[in-house]
């Protein structure tokens, strides 16, 4: 089973990088761009089971190591099935933005 | 007095800590692997500056579950004094014996150079031998020393008085144009509401010693000993 973990900073939290990024593709002729907020992918392989359970899992390893909650939040998501299905929800609670 | 100098891998002032202390100071000093479960008999905890674990992930995000950390976080709720510098601080910041986080630089460029830091709170076992409103001039040397808090945390930091030191002009002004980072307010060092625990982005032992261009640290350190030796022939862990 695999899973990625998305963490972005806070909507309250300035992002530099996504600024210098926005200043960019401005230069390059994107006016349309209004923003740009830069964040990490964190691919996970999980040995199989329940998917509730892992999504658990998942959320505290986010709270305890792979997100820090001051700054970030963070969203799981499970790579698609082979039959196509995908689950899809945002799972930061303290500050949805 | 005896100084623990927590060595992660990926330390790299571990060493200009050793000096600052043995040579600077005149005092003891030892190093501890953070693959230790126990801290032996020191008086004063130095978490110091590197790249602990390359920074992967955040900066001080994996050090911080060091199997050394149970004993500092230990060491630290007895009221043992503990100084977290530069990549130390943001240890202690992502082990939440300090309040806040680390951003990275605003302008997203590594500072290395000397700054001015006013000292807002003298009430500090590592700030007592300071004079009211002291510039010192003490070097940085980082990449993310962005120092960001919530609302709710600045109000207890500006209420509680935790905020120590601040980035400010040579003679003492807190201006944008002096802040090297974006830090919030200025900040470039706290502490935790018992006041034992330290942390600050500038390197005190980086300025321990004329050569270094500034001894301004020893005021830090000193001030640490004379805590130390106030506390009835030194603070030990029971």
């Amino acid at each position: 089973m695999r899973a990625r973990v998305f963490v972005t900073l806070k909507r309250s939290v300035l992002d530099p990088q996504g600024k210098a990024i926005q200043g960019a593709l401005e230069t390059l002729g994107y006016p349309e761009v209004e923003e740009v907020r830069v964040g990490k992918v964190i691919e996970i392989t999980l040995k199989d089971g329940e998917r509730s359970a892992a999504r658990a899992r998942l959320e505290e390893m986010c709270r305890r190591l792979l997100a820090n909650p001051v700054i970030e939040d963070y969203r799981v998501e499970f790579e698609a099935e082979p039959s196509g299905a995908r689950e899809t929800e945002p799972t930061s609670a303290k500050d949805p933005a | 007095m005896k100084f623990g100098i927590v060595v992660f891998p990926g330390s790299n002032c571990d060493h200009d800590a050793y000096r600052a202390i043995r040579e600077g100071l005149g005092e003891e000093a030892r190093f501890l692997w953070h693959k230790d479960q126990s801290l032996g008999d020191v008086d004063c905890l130095i978490l110091p500056g590197g790249f602990s674990y390359g920074d992967y992930l955040r900066a001080g995000a994996i050090a911080r579950f060091s199997p050394i950390m149970g004993a500092v976080t230990e060491f630290a709720r007895r009221g043992g004094l503990v100084l977290g510098i530069c990549n130390g601080f943001q240890i202690l910041l992502e082990a939440g014996l300090l309040p806040g986080a680390m951003l990275r630089n605003r302008a997203l460029k590594f500072v290395c150079r000397f700054v001015s830091l006013r000292v807002e709170n003298r009430n500090t076992p590592f700030t007592h031998l300071c004079r009211p409103g002291q510039i010192l001039k003490l070097p940085v040397k980082h990449g993310e020393g962005n120092y960001f808090a919530d609302p709710d945390t600045l109000r207890l930091l500006q209420e509680r008085d935790l905020v120590v030191l601040r980035y400010c002009t040579p003679s003492g002004e807190i201006t944008v144009d002096a802040n090297p980072n974006g830090a919030l307010k200025n900040i470039a060092g706290v502490c935790n509401e018992a006041g034992n625990v330290f942390g600050l982005m500038p390197h005190p032992e980086n300025a321990s010693a004329e050569i270094l261009g500034s001894v301004d640290g020893l005021f830090i350190f000193r001030s640490i000993v004379s805590s130390l030796k106030k506390r009835s022939d030194g603070y030990q862990v029971a």
